[in-house]
């Protein structure tokens, strides 16, 4: 009903995915979500997984991606995403299995699960969306919000004195010897939509090889809880968030790995 | 022929290990646990045991973990299993309340110790509030058995994974310290007796020949949540014909006591020892804790004098023989609290006391 098929006049050039449902996203105006679920469905359309993949969505914005994505899926406590994917993946682990969760889920209440599915190194991918902020509760401090930032439960900015320090968990997590490729992208442009392309792809198919977690951390913005444009938080992001959280890999498969299977 | 009298032959086993052995011959897919006193050798009895007989075994890094590996893995289909002790129960609440919502099957075995807090690592039975009602946020019960032998921590394994996945419900078996650590004849249940299939919800990848299945406790609508709150209420209605329960020498008894678990054995000493005493005395023993055998206390209640309720707590499942008797008849109370355990003999004496009470105010009443 709502779907919309893009073609030049000869050919389709933009078309959804079977492996979107036909529901409009809730999500709001210049938020990064969609894209990330977009790009993410898009990835398992072409590698023509949709049958064997199951996702877990979080508590948080993207609480209802189950919506969305056309693959069976399971909503998860907050915080225990990573841990539910575990329990999925070891008694299915044949199956292409993939967690999905904001900062706040991710690094603040499910620290413990994040770090000790990484260091179990679960053959599973973690999506993982850092937008600085809470969400859906309304634009609180998220552990990863920036030092001074502004958010109705830092007003005066964020005091890292009092509030401690915005928390880089993909670096922490890169460390672990459980972590098999780890990196950071974008959705602001089209160039870094195809770039996550990429690393969801990779990701999955990484996940054949049974060597450890796959983590992607796309670097979001929240138009709605920075209280902004959404332009005016694409240009914010670049500013602020980028130089604290720069974009590229940070841990990346052992050469020989990927291309001998 | 030869092979299978062997496999019957009976057993010197600790509770906790009949327990884990029993969940392996039921096939369970899956075990997820942390390390608690007074039940480790279930997670150690399953790390030896498992990986030469399959099944998977995944030490934790808390009962939060846990718990929602459960999730998980009983969302995708599988017989999955978990045990802890008092605090780790608490921390497994929350996860429990998603579980019943999300209407999951699977097993917490609770093998209890005395608190509050931190408490003891003596056998208690004070968490049966917690057990039977709900323990977690919102209206919701898991089924409760309470085993009192090795042999029942053994068979209870089946007959909880039979209810949970006929009804897709959490099960628990709410046992103690006592139950788990000490050593008792058990002959094990047979492998393979309880039918396995993966059922037709689960998140197992989406065929194209079906819709997407999703596996969720969040109905943000209000009128869908009180729908789904009025399945759950219904299908709680219908546990009730699943109710089970234990009678001993309760046929010509003026005094009934009620007690379940490690304090219904002692109880049944009391009742041996009371009846040497020419003490019409019996013994009701709830095997399910919820659903909650109120019919039988109901009925005893309009031929006996009183009960008397024996727990190792401050008087829990008191609260429910009460709801069951509703004023018919004296409902008494003796419980031992902190990990401490009634003698048979301070139970009778208290039997013995409330006798002579009960004889007194008689006698005035006749007056």
């Amino acid at each position: 009903m709502n779907d919309i098929t893009i073609t030049n006049g000869l050919e389709v050039v933009y078309k959804r995915p079977k492996t979107l449902t036909d529901t409009p996203f809730h999500y709001c105006p210049g938020c990064g979500h969609s894209v990330v679920h977009r790009v993410l469905m898009e990835v398992v359309e072409e590698l023509g997984i949709q049958e064997k993949t199951i996702g877990v969505a979080p508590v948080g914005c993207s609480v209802f991606a189950y919506n969305y994505m056309n693959i069976d899926m399971q909503e998860a406590a907050h915080g225990r995403a990573s841990a539910a994917a575990t329990g999925i993946k070891r008694v299915l682990p044949d199956r292409f299995v993939f967690s999905y969760q904001g900062d706040g889920d991710l690094a603040a209440i499910g620290t413990a699960e994040t770090i000790h599915t990484v260091n179990r190194g679960e053959n599973i991918l973690m999506v993982f969306i850092n937008n600085a902020i809470y969400g859906m509760t309304g634009g609180q401090m998220a552990p990863t919000s920036l030092s001074g930032q502004i958010t109705s439960t830092s007003p005066y900015g964020r005091d890292t004195q009092k509030t401690g320090y915005p928390i880089k968990i993909t670096e922490l997590i890169a460390q672990l010897p459980g972590a098999f490729y780890v990196t950071r992208q974008s959705v602001h442009t089209a160039g870094a939509v195809r770039k996550l392309k990429k690393a969801f792809t990779a990701a999955f198919e990484y996940q054949k090889l049974n060597k450890g977690t796959s983590f992607v951390e796309v670097v979001s913005n929240c138009p709605a809880g920075w209280k902004m444009t959404p332009k005016e938080s694409i240009t914010w992001m670049e500013e602020n968030m980028f130089p604290f959280y720069p974009l590229g890999d940070i841990k990346l498969p052992p050469k020989e790995s990927p291309s001998k299977n | 022929m030869e092979s299978k009298a062997i496999e019957k032959e009976a057993r010197l086993m600790k509770g906790n290990e009949a327990l884990a052995e029993a969940a392996i011959r039921a096939k369970i897919d899956a075990y997820f646990g942390y390390p608690i006193t007074p039940q480790s050798e279930i997670l150690e009895y399953f790390s030896r045991e498992m990986p030469n007989r399959g099944g998977i075994v995944l030490q934790a890094e808390s009962e939060v973990a846990s718990i929602n590996m459960i999730y998980g893995a009983a969302g995708a289909g599988a017989r999955v299993m978990t045990s802890s002790s008092g605090p780790g129960i608490s921390l497994m609440q929350e996860g429990l309340s998603y579980i019943a919502s999300a209407q999951l099957p699977c097993l917490v075995v609770n093998v209890s110790r005395g608190g509050p807090g931190l408490g003891t690592i003596q056998p208690s039975q004070g968490d049966y509030l917690q057990a039977t009602k709900g323990g977690g946020h919102g209206d919701y019960h898991v089924i409760v058995l309470a085993p009192a032998s090795v042999q029942e921590m053994a068979d209870f394994v089946f007959d909880a994974f039979r209810l949970a996945e006929k009804y897709r419900n959490p099960a628990m078996i709410l046992t103690d310290g006592a139950l788990g650590q000490m050593m008792e004849k058990v002959i094990l249940p047979e492998e393979g007796s309880l039918p396995k299939k993966t059922p037709e919800w689960a998140t197992t990848g989406k065929p194209k020949w079906r819709e997407r299945n999703i596996i969720t406790s969040l109905f943000i609508q209000p009128e869908e949540m009180e729908k789904i709150n009025l399945a759950l209420q219904k299908k709680y209605e219908l546990l009730k014909q699943e109710v089970r329960y234990e009678e001993f020498q309760t046929s010509d008894a003026e005094v009934v006591l009620v007690a379940f678990g490690l304090s219904a054995r002692i109880c049944q000493k009391v009742v041996e020892l009371g009846r040497e005493k020419g003490i019409r005395i019996g013994l009701t023993r709830p095997i399910t804790l919820y659903p909650f055998p109120e019919k039988i206390i109901n009925r005893l209640a309009k031929k006996i004098d009183f009960f008397l309720v024996v727990e190792m707590n401050a008087g829990q499942m008191l609260e429910d023989v009460k709801l069951s008797v509703n004023g018919i008849c004296p409902v008494h109370f003796k419980g031992r609290m902190g990990g401490m355990i009634p003698s048979p003999e301070e139970v009778l004496e208290e039997v013995e006391m409330l006798l002579e009470k009960h004889s007194i105010s008689h006698d005035m009443e006749v007056k």
